[in-house]
């Protein structure tokens, strides 16, 4: 039996303190429409909240949404939450109104990838794919 | 108001019409045409497009004059020629200081109406030294802690000479506690103080989603607060409904209309329940609409909005005040249609939807600025945004008469439409159990979640095209917006002095002023008096807010209301 | 270090990405199950069902909070559809978790059903397994909740909650739904609502006549004892408790926990819990055998060719889908 591509799972979290959550619904739908199960934790979710779901959920991405201008605050914290949890494997990315000379900050400190206004969904999950592919695992199960 | 005969040969001229037209819409290469929110448009419209325009009646049901029953086509008689809509800028700034250097500003330039934006950790109860407000305090608004900040702001400031709108809602009793506090040191009698709070915590739960306690108890604190208002702050706009950011969530111009009156809806009949009369709370009960890009359909929605709620007012709530029937309404121009592709555009975007929000008769209006989907505005384009406005009331001419659109065959069969469109709402909303049970379902969240997703998906099939983001697009495009840089160092400094004051001030006294709290939270009495003990003792925003939590339980939304399909 | 070595060390990230390997039946994975069986069978299995809109997850969310109240670990499985089209599943339970510790004393893990429809994902009970080897003393399992009755719950949980509401009509139409069936305790949710005193007391006379018709019926020897009454009690009192709540303002939840481990110690005494769990032995050997016939005998009966030859002869009038599959199924006797 040929062997079916890799479930994709992807958890979509809202840090920090604001609520709109219009792009991070949207995306949540369009993931789910290209055959992705999408764990959405809601609003205001601390960094430990979303890495320790993160975790229990075994997922391969964590999406983050910030529209608050706090991502110089809480995209580091989440990763250094991910160190400490030994998750560091999974994959950070994240969309929102940030300026330039922060995405570059933010990639060089390890956020996978940033999104900003006006990106296409499918631009999103096309990037999700390969970065999902791209990943290697070398755990023995036994 | 036309007469049957008239209608009649006019429907026999256009099948002939439509006979020729036909051989020229071989042509037309677009399947569809239709609005922003999705609402098929006619090609054509005449008197025979207006449902009962053939009735007598239709003119004076539907229409009316400006100033009088429905007020579709205005509130006032003479409308702008009376008097231009008042150009409302909203603003944040940093710290409680910069925001009085500010104030000072406007008042000396002959400015009298002051507007205050939070930041979020005071939107959502907590205090600045809470660890969840870290990397937000002061951003997108000032931080208000205690009264202390509230009299940095004011210091100085004659509070029974200024008008002060403070944007804000789940605290919104906290907040206006204290602006009455820092009055009453002031000298300043309750009754002249004068201002406008947004305090619409229904559209927190439905869209914006800065909610703290769950809706029944905060629409209580609301009650509360408006009882309180009418006896003693009488100048005070208490609440202001708000679509603009149902809008801004997803909603379409429908649902933005017809979920905003349920909202409003919802409030008088609370308030009536709690025992207050009609007329003494609705003259200052006011709207605030979003100004999307479709430049007819939002025209019509503000005109069916204030038909809609004239009549209801009148024939179901029983306001006998004529001033009970105006729907008064500020304007913003839809934030969420801005690109951040070549962001000049957005210039033209905010002139077309400010101009919609005049035809419509609005009361003030914000336009946003150009730069706001790559950061917090510069001082440059909030110049230029309002310096549209100043182009639309100066140069246009369209302040010239009143409705000018009023009687075009196109805009009053669309006002017609929304009217219906919204009446099939509010059906479906009193079929689920009223706005509570929609809430508490998940029903407007997920309706909106929905429209949003469809929206988006017609912009990346281009079913929909937006200029610059999937059509005329520029390849490497090279933004040159200066953007505004974040300063962290205020943040520590309105933290420390939060934990100054709560040091320094009398705590026997705040503890007395907490219980007294919890005590009204957990029975029937007025909240209000409560929450002004606490603001007079320095009790801060998030310990107000703590004391509720523990006794209302705190809000989360419903899995129900993230499905989207 | 292994996964597995990992896992009995308690590492909770290990524990996740061995649900994966369930979830996604990787190579080997019942050899894990196997090799984790004899670590389980401590933890209690509390299934909650109802219709879309009941308030399960806050109920769930609420329970466990008691059961950690109590100092008991908690494992929570939550299961959302899957999209038939697109294979795709947006997971919401968590939404409603809220400030649960971040210490490891709970685990929530979100499941989509990946085309099962018993209301459950067909790995459920497999996760249900490594939950419980893993050492959580509670398991809840919360099903989909779309409407129809979802019947897994009852071949996967010790103890099943029914959760209702004012709006799921009227006890007729829930007899006729099989939620009577299955249900050990009964939540009416939002009881602050029109019409709910109504309906529990027409849910307690269905009931009542019920556990009538049963008894009698089971004296004679005409009906066997259903899943969870236990046969031959003496139990006059055998009818369901119907706990009303009000999750959204955590009311009555405590009175709703109480009568759940109410339940459990009345059917540990009673002997029904551990001939219950023997049932679903019985039910669980039988279905990895059914999966395993399916998987390697059943996809051997016919190939495509043949499969394509046979509709060619049913189209044409020649033959019918029994005798097709009569003939088939002889010719994979004798192949055999």
């Amino acid at each position: 039996m040929p062997k079916k591509p890799k479930k994709i799972r992807v958890l979509l979290a809202k840090p920090g303190l604001d609520g709109h959550d219009r792009g991070i619904k949207v995306i949540a739908a369009a993931f789910r429409d290209a055959g992705m199960e999408v764990i959405y934790t809601g609003l205001r979710q601390t960094p430990e909240m979303i890495v320790d779901a993160a975790v229990q959920e075994d997922v391969d991405a964590v999406g983050i949404s910030i529209l608050s201008g706090a991502h110089m605050t809480l995209f580091p914290a989440i990763l250094d939450e991910m160190k400490r949890r030994g998750a560091d494997e999974i994959l950070l990315f994240g969309g929102g109104i940030i300026p330039d000379e922060d995405i570059e900050e933010l990639e060089k400190m390890g956020v996978a990838r940033l999104f900003t206004p006006g990106a296409p969904t499918d631009d999103v999950i096309n990037y999700l794919r390969k970065a999902v592919e791209a990943k290697k695992s070398d755990e023995e199960v036994m | 108001m036309y007469d049957k005969e008239h209608i009649e040969e006019l429907n026999a001229r256009l099948k002939d019409w439509d006979v020729e037209a036909e051989k020229q819409r071989a042509h037309k290469s677009l399947p569809r045409f239709f609005t922003v929110s999705g609402v098929d448009i006619d090609e054509l419209y005449t008197p025979a497009a207006i449902d009962g325009g053939d009735d007598k009646e239709y003119y004076w049901t539907n229409i009316g004059l400006p100033g009088h029953f429905p007020y579709t086509r205005g509130v006032h008689h003479t409308m702008y020629r009376g008097r231009l809509w008042t150009m409302r800028q909203f603003a944040g700034m940093g710290t409680p200081a910069q925001t009085h250097d500010r104030f000072v500003y406007i008042l000396k330039q002959g400015g009298t109406g002051l507007s205050t934006a939070f930041d979020l950790p005071t939107l959502m109860g907590y205090d600045s030294d809470h660890s969840r407000s870290l990397g937000e305090v002061g951003k997108c608004g000032v931080a208000v802690d205690t009264m202390a900040d509230m009299e940095i702001i004011f210091d100085k400031i004659d509070l029974a000479k200024v008008s002060t709108s403070m944007t804000i809602n789940s605290p919104a009793s906290m907040l206006l506690a204290m602006y009455l506090a820092v009055a009453e040191k002031q000298g300043v009698p309750f009754d002249q103080v004068r201002g406008t709070l947004q305090n619409d915590i229904l559209k927190e739960y439905i869209a914006q989603k800065e909610y703290i306690f769950p809706p029944r108890p905060s629409v209580r604190l609301i009650t509360d607060m408006m009882d309180y208002c009418t006896k003693h702050v009488p100048q005070y706009n208490t609440i202001s409904i708000s679509g603009y950011h149902i809008r801004e969530a997803g909603a379409t111009a429908v649902q933005e209309l017809a979920f905003t009156l349920a909202d409003g809806f919802q409030y008088i009949e609370s308030a009536i329940e709690d025992g207050q009369d009609v007329d003494d709370f609705a003259p200052r009960l006011s709207y605030f609409f979003n100004a999307h890009s479709d430049f007819f359909e939002e025209i019509a929605k503000y005109r069916a909005a204030r038909r809609i709620f004239a009549k209801r007012m009148r024939d179901k709530y029983g306001a006998k005040n004529p001033k009970s029937w105006l729907l008064r309404f500020h304007t913003q121009t839809a934030g969420c249609s801005l690109t951040a592709q070549q962001p000049e555009n957005n210039i033209v975007r905010v002139a077309l939807q400010a101009l919609s929000g005049v035809l419509g008769g609005t009361q003030s209006l914000h336009t946003n600025s150009m730069d706001e989907t790559l950061a917090l505005p510069s001082e440059k384009a909030v110049t230029i945004a309002l310096r549209t406005q100043q182009v639309i009331a100066y140069e246009t001419g369209v302040a010239n008469t009143v409705d000018p659109l009023g009687g075009s065959w196109f805009v009053e069969a669309l006002t017609d439409k929304m009217e219906a469109e919204a009446e099939k709402i509010f059906a479906e909303i009193d079929e689920r159990g009223g706005v509570f049970e929609c809430i508490e379902q998940g029903y407007f969240q997920r309706e909106i979640a929905r429209s949003a997703y469809a929206y988006q998906r017609e912009i990346e099939k281009k079913e929909r095209i937006i200029v610059g983001v999937n059509d005329f697009v520029i390849e490497n495009e090279k933004i040159d917006i200066p953007i505004l840089k974040i300063d962290y160092e205020s943040e520590r400094s309105q933290a420390e002095f939060c934990k100054k004051i709560k040091a320094e001030r009398d705590n026997a006294k705040v503890q007395a002023a907490l219980e007294k709290l919890r005590v009204a939270a957990s029975g029937t009495e007025n909240t209000f008096p409560a929450i002004l003990d606490c603001a007079r003792a320095y009790a801060s925003v998030g310990e107000m807010c703590d004391v509720l939590r523990d006794v209302w339980g705190e809000w989360n939304e419903s899995k129900s209301a993230m499905q989207v399909s | 270090m292994t996964l597995l070595e990992r896992f009995e060390l308690g590492d909770i990230r290990a524990l996740s990405r061995l649900i994966s390997h369930i979830e996604n039946r990787d190579t080997d994975f019942q050899k894990l199950l196997g090799r984790l069986y004899r670590r389980a069978g401590r933890s209690i299995r509390i299934g909650v069902t109802g219709p879309p809109g009941a308030g399960k997850s806050t109920l769930v969310n609420s329970l466990a909070r008691l059961c950690l109240d109590d100092s008991q670990s908690v494992g929570i499985i939550a299961v959302d559809p899957t999209s038939p089209f697109t294979g795709g599943a947006l997971l919401g339970d968590r939404v409603r978790m809220g400030d649960f510790p971040t210490d490891g004393s709970v685990f929530f893990r979100s499941m989509a059903t990946r085309g099962a429809s018993g209301g459950l994902a067909s790995a459920t009970d497999n996760v249900a397994i490594l939950y419980d080897a893993f050492g959580f003393d509670i398991t809840l399992i919360e099903t989909v909740g779309v409407g129809q009755v979802e019947l897994d719950i009852i071949d996967t949980c010790d103890i099943v909650v029914v959760v209702i509401v004012p709006e799921s009509g009227d006890a007729v139409q829930m007899l006729k739904a099989g939620l009577m069936e299955i249900a050990d305790v009964y939540c009416m949710n939002k009881a602050d609502r029109p019409g709910a005193e109504r309906l529990v007391a027409d849910l307690r006379n269905t009931l009542q006549t019920q556990a009538m018709v049963r008894a009698s019926a089971t004296s004679e020897g005409k009906l066997s004892a259903h899943h969870h009454t236990l046969a031959g009690s003496e139990d006059s009192d055998a009818t369901v408790p119907i706990i009303q709540t009000e999750a959204v303002n955590n009311k009555n939840i405590d009175t709703l926990h109480k009568a759940i481990f109410d339940h459990l110690k009345k059917i540990r005494e009673s002997g029904f819990f551990e001939q219950d769990r023997r049932r679903r032995l019985r039910k669980k050997i039988l279905s990895i055998l059914s999966n395993r016939f399916q998987a390697e005998f059943v996809n051997g009966l016919a190939s495509e060719d043949e499969l394509d030859r046979a509709i060619d002869q049913i189209a044409s009038g020649q033959s019918n889908p029994y005798d097709i599959s009569a003939q088939l199924f002889e010719h994979f006797l004798n192949r055999n």
